[in-house]
């Protein structure tokens, strides 16, 4: 219903507008020459600065009516705002009050106002007269000093010195580095048990061929960079580990950082095809930039962006089912910077 | 009653002769002239609505459980930064409409810079004695990028922890210092250290904001100083300015234009959703989402990190220029750079050292003209293929196939743009009617006011 | 293709033989007791099947190298995914994703075929869910982890690198329930002990939920994120903006 009236509001306005601008007047006249008195600085007695405004009664109808209408939308709003704070009503009702407001401005600054072209002379951007005297100045300042090299020096130290001061408290900040090697790879080892986000220990037989979870070293901190592996479980007679890497992945599961050494996003893509060859391989995806990582072999990137394979988990199954470290991450996990260890 | 007032103003503050002559103040009327206004007046919404939100914004990566009046995030571990967002959007009055304007106002205001730096470049108004303005803005441009991204960080949510790992990670791809740019930015390893909260937070409401404020006045008294550029016509010369007096005309107009930019980002702000933050849900650093994408004005970026090949330097061991750098980084400061000494450059191949307050069109130097459109194509088509993903999705083309030709298109695109410009630019020019006589000299009527 | 083209290749399939299999299915494993088979209608099936699905599954279902995979142990769930969804009969070459569409038969004939398939050997049943049942916080948690990456945050499908996680705006919960347990073409498969049959329901109930979000803002623009709403901010805000100006400003040079 309140939508019809404004709707109503609207098109009256629109069409007051229209109706508006049908007329126009003739264009403003060029001041050419010999327009108004505008030159010299005071205006004469009595002259005046501004050409004659010529009264123009439709404009200021208009402008009048968008007043209103701005001053009804606004009062809609505090309404709203009290009864019924919804975004989409209380946007339309502020939204149509600027909406007025600024055809009410628009239409003044065009239509009821003095119309005039005026021409400015451009001051020059640069004064040689100035400029020397200024130099001048900042010259003639320092004479009458003799150990201008002295001065000069200490000057420099004591600036740079108290300058290097004020700012030596911003290394509280801790410029550091990231974390590399042993420190990167957080609590991962021999023996540490796989959890789920829940806490409960991850056994070998929760996971099918095709399936996948994310994991965390038991007790760790779950928010480290090094602390999400994801898990997969892939036929074994499939996987071509590389020298060093056999015994990995017990029946086929496998273990990799899930932080994308590319650009640190979570890699959540685990693409498993049920059919090979035609057909895509299987493989890890971070959805961020799409580099695709051949979880067959190492994780190396195969597509996409990312440089580094994904760091590996060594895994074991222990007696009672559950899945264990056998070793740490093989790699510096997250993205690469300088002294990043692979 | 007006005489008294100034008269009383003059009495305090002496500034009669400075109103008058800032009411007299000529701008040249060209509507391609206003876009530096829009981003202005956004600029102005960004800091009102903004403040509102800061009432409201816990800057808090404390856990707690969410239990407000969203029921499919109840129950959910959240960060209070993130709860505050939502508590905003739900349960306080107009919130959400403040915080949909502000992030719309966002968009806005970096895209009215981009058409207006656009405009500056085009019509060669940043020559001299505009130079040092023209660079102003362009920096302007790169704190305002760096501000929108700190904004949409700050929420929490899955789409700005992702952000937060991806501008980690170009961080720390700078080469040698890296490290200590990321760790310095974000407090430690991201993901992990929660320390980035504070920093961004008060870069984003108060260092930047203050920058930005302190740039824009500086650019605006450099205008002042200098005033408008004009296009060439009759009676405008070199050393004149023709059009509307501050008083009344123009700043009723410009006024009006001020509400036009806060009626649109209004009405966007309540019809169109920005940024649903309780549908993106919080970030875990073992989350992410499909086709996530940044607000739009660094799409660019991200169509760079995903188009390069894998290639990382590596020397003995060292990570000198891990790959992010290379879309990231070289990318945007190739195309900064570019820009950035465009001026000195053209100066140097035309000879021209003159001071130019008559515009061009872009007709009128088919060799800038080309050049500037080669290097929007080459930004277009990354923003193009930062959105590659939604285009599988949306229209079914093949990202894999859509990968190579933007590969190819990276090299043959700009070459292409940049040929066909310039021959339309010749072409154009060929077709104008043979230049009048020269301008007579504009009729004397001097202002001194 | 016709239907006689099938047939043919029916029988070229079963001149040559059942050939060797593509590989053991990736199954969640057959959940819940196995229904008794009702023989009347796995033999519909099996004529069904014959038709239809043989030319590249083979006259017995285990598949034909370079054409279609072995369904032995895929189960009524898998049968009844790919023909509900019509992704099967397969619209494309072998081994290309199927792309859901119309289903090809009356949902009578799609049982009958998953009564068969299901009798070829244990295989996933088709799931029991129910939204109603679900959580739909739980649901979205869950979504987050397992199906987000691929699914993009709201269901709206995803880019997987060579193939399309689709939009599960079409989906109904059962369907959404045996993929989950099924994983076709590319999708990872969850059994019961990541992904429990409760869970499943509070994971429908969230798709369902996202099939008409929450949209308190306004207009969703596709629920994608910053793309469309880069789309507005220049085509809709600075297309306003732009008509202001040349209303204030000066047209012509």
């Amino acid at each position: 219903m309140s939508r019809l009236r404004r709707a109503g509001r609207a098109a009256a306005a629109g069409a007051a507008v229209l109706l508006l601008r049908r007329r126009r007047r003739p264009a403003p006249p060029e001041q050419a020459g010999g327009g108004v008195a505008d030159a010299g600085g005071a205006p004469p007695p009595g002259g005046r600065v501004l050409p004659e405004g010529r009264p123009d009664p439709r404009a200021e109808a208009g402008t009048a009516v968008c007043l209103v209408l701005a001053g009804v939308a606004a009062v809609a709003f505090m309404v709203l705002y009290g009864v019924e704070p919804d975004t989409q009503a209380l946007g339309v009702a502020l939204g149509a009050c600027l909406a007025f407001l600024a055809a009410a401005a628009i239409l003044a600054g065009k239509r009821v106002v003095v119309q005039e072209r005026h021409v400015e002379e451009r001051p020059p951007m640069a004064d040689p007269a100035a400029e020397r005297r200024a130099a001048r100045i900042l010259e003639e300042g320092a004479g009458g000093i003799s150990r201008r090299r002295l001065l000069g020096g200490a000057c420099a130290f004591a600036g740079v010195a108290t300058a290097t001061a004020l700012a030596a408290p911003l290394l509280s900040l801790g410029p550091g580095a990231p974390r590399r090697g042993r420190d990167a790879r957080g609590r991962w080892g021999a023996g540490v048990r796989l959890v789920t986000e829940g806490g409960t220990p991850l056994r070998a037989d929760d996971l099918v061929v095709g399936s996948f979870v994310t994991a965390f070293p038991e007790g760790a901190e779950k928010e480290d960079i090094a602390s999400p592996v994801v898990v997969i479980r892939v036929r074994p007679e499939e996987i071509r580990p590389s020298a060093g890497r056999e015994g990995w992945a017990p029946g086929g599961i496998m273990a990799f950082s899930q932080i994308c050494t590319h650009a640190a996003c979570a890699v959540t893509l685990f693409r498993y095809p049920l059919f090979r060859e035609p057909g895509p391989a299987p493989a890890l995806v971070c959805p961020c930039h799409y580099s695709v990582f051949d979880v067959l072999h190492d994780a190396e990137p195969v597509y996409g962006p990312a440089h580094r394979p994904l760091p590996q988990l060594p895994l074991a199954v222990a007696r009672d089912g559950t899945l264990r470290a056998t070793g740490p991450l093989s790699g510096d996990p997250g993205p690469s910077w300088l002294l990043t260890d692979t | 009653m007006i005489g008294a007032l100034v008269r009383r103003l003059d009495r305090g503050t002496g500034s009669a002769g400075l109103l008058a002559k800032g009411l007299r103040y000529v701008f040249p009327d060209h509507w391609s002239f206003l876009f530096g206004e829009i981003a202005l007046y956004a600029f102005v919404i960004l800091v009102a609505t903004g403040t509102y939100l800061a009432f409201f914004f816990d800057a808090s990566m404390a856990h707690t459980v969410y239990q407000g009046s969203y029921e499919p995030l109840r129950g959910q571990r959240v960060t209070e930064a993130y709860r505050s967002v939502i508590d905003l959007s739900f349960d306080v009055r107009a919130g959400l409409l403040i915080r949909q304007v502000h992030h719309w106002a966002a968009n806005v205001f970096l895209a009215a810079i981009t058409i207006h730096l656009l405009r500056v470049f085009f019509t060669g108004a940043f020559r001299r004695p505009r130079t040092a303005n023209y660079r102003i803005g362009l920096t302007l441009l790169g704190v305002a990028l760096l501000e929108g991204y700190m904004g949409y960080s700050l929420i929490d949510d899955l789409l700005s922890g992702m952000g937060l790992a991806i501008g980690y990670s170009v961080a720390l791809s700078i080469p040698f210092i890296g490290g200590t740019i990321g760790t310095l930015m974000w407090g430690g390893d991201f993901p992990g250290s929660g320390e980035w909260i504070t920093r961004f937070y008060i870069g984003h409401v108060f260092l930047l904001p203050a920058l930005i404020a302190t740039l824009i006045a500086v650019h605006l008294a450099l205008i002042a100083r200098a005033h408008h550029t004009q296009f060439r016509g009759p009676g405008r010369t070199e050393r004149n300015v023709v059009g509307s007096p501050m008083w009344p005309g123009y700043m009723l107009r410009s006024g009006g234009l001020f509400l036009a930019v806060a009626a649109v980002l209004v009405l966007l702000g309540g019809l169109a959703q920005i940024n649903p933050v309780w549908q993106w849900g919080p970030y875990e650093i073992w989350r992410s989402t499909n086709g996530a994408q940044p607000d739009w004005y660094l799409g660019w970026l991200i169509g760079a990190l995903r188009i390069m090949p894998n290639w990382e330097l590596v020397i003995g061991g060292w990570h000198v220029v891990p790959n992010p750098f290379f879309g990231g980084v070289l990318f945007p400061a190739i195309v900064f750079g570019v820009l950035w000494m465009w001026p000195t450059a053209e100066r140097l191949i035309t000879g021209d050292r003159r001071e130019h307050n008559l515009l061009d069109r872009p007709r009128d130097r088919p060799w800038r003209t080309a050049l500037g459109a080669a290097m929007v194509s080459w930004v277009a088509l990354m923003f193009l293929f930062g959105a590659a993903d939604r285009l599988l999705v949306q229209m079914g083309i093949s990202y894999e196939v859509q990968l190579i030709v933007a590969r190819v298109l990276v090299f043959a695109l700009p070459a292409v743009v940049f040929l066909v410009v310039k021959r339309a630019c010749e072409e154009l020019r060929r077709a104008d009617p043979p230049e009048p006589a020269p301008a007579k000299p504009a009729p004397a009527q001097r202002s001194t006011l | 293709m016709t239907r006689l083209a099938l047939l043919a290749l029916a029988v070229l399939a079963l001149l040559a033989g059942s050939a060797a299999a593509q590989g053991p299915q990736k199954t969640a494993g057959p959940s819940g007791p196995q229904a008794a088979h009702d023989p009347a209608a796995v033999a519909r099936g099996r004529a069904l099947f014959a038709l239809g699905c043989s030319g590249c599954h083979g006259m017995d279902g285990r598949g034909l190298p370079g054409e279609g995979p072995s369904l032995a142990g895929a189960g009524a769930a898998a049968a009844d995914f790919y023909l509900s969804t019509g992704r099967m009969p397969l619209n494309g070459e072998p081994g290309s994703e199927p792309l859901r569409g119309e289903p090809a038969y009356p949902d009578a004939q799609i049982a009958d075929i998953a009564a068969w398939v299901a009798s070829l050997a244990p295989g996933p049943a088709i799931p029991d869910v129910d939204p109603a049942r679900g959580d739909v916080s739980e649901g979205m948690v869950l979504f987050t982890e397992h199906c987000a990456g691929c699914h993009q945050m709201v269901a709206r499908g995803g880019l997987v690198t060579r193939g399309l996680a689709p939009s599960l705006q079409q989906a109904t919960p059962r369907q959404v329930a045996e993929a989950i347990r099924v994983g076709p073409y590319t999708m990872p498969v969850f059994p019961e002990t990541i992904i429990s049959d409760r869970q499943i329901d509070s994971i429908a109930a969230y798709t369902e939920l996202t099939k008409d979000p929450h949209d308190r803002g306004g207009a969703g623009l596709g629920n994608v994120g910053p793309v469309p709403e880069g789309m507005v901010a220049w085509i809709a805000a600075l297309g306003a903006l732009l008509v202001v100006a040349r209303i204030i400003g000066e047209r012509a040079r």
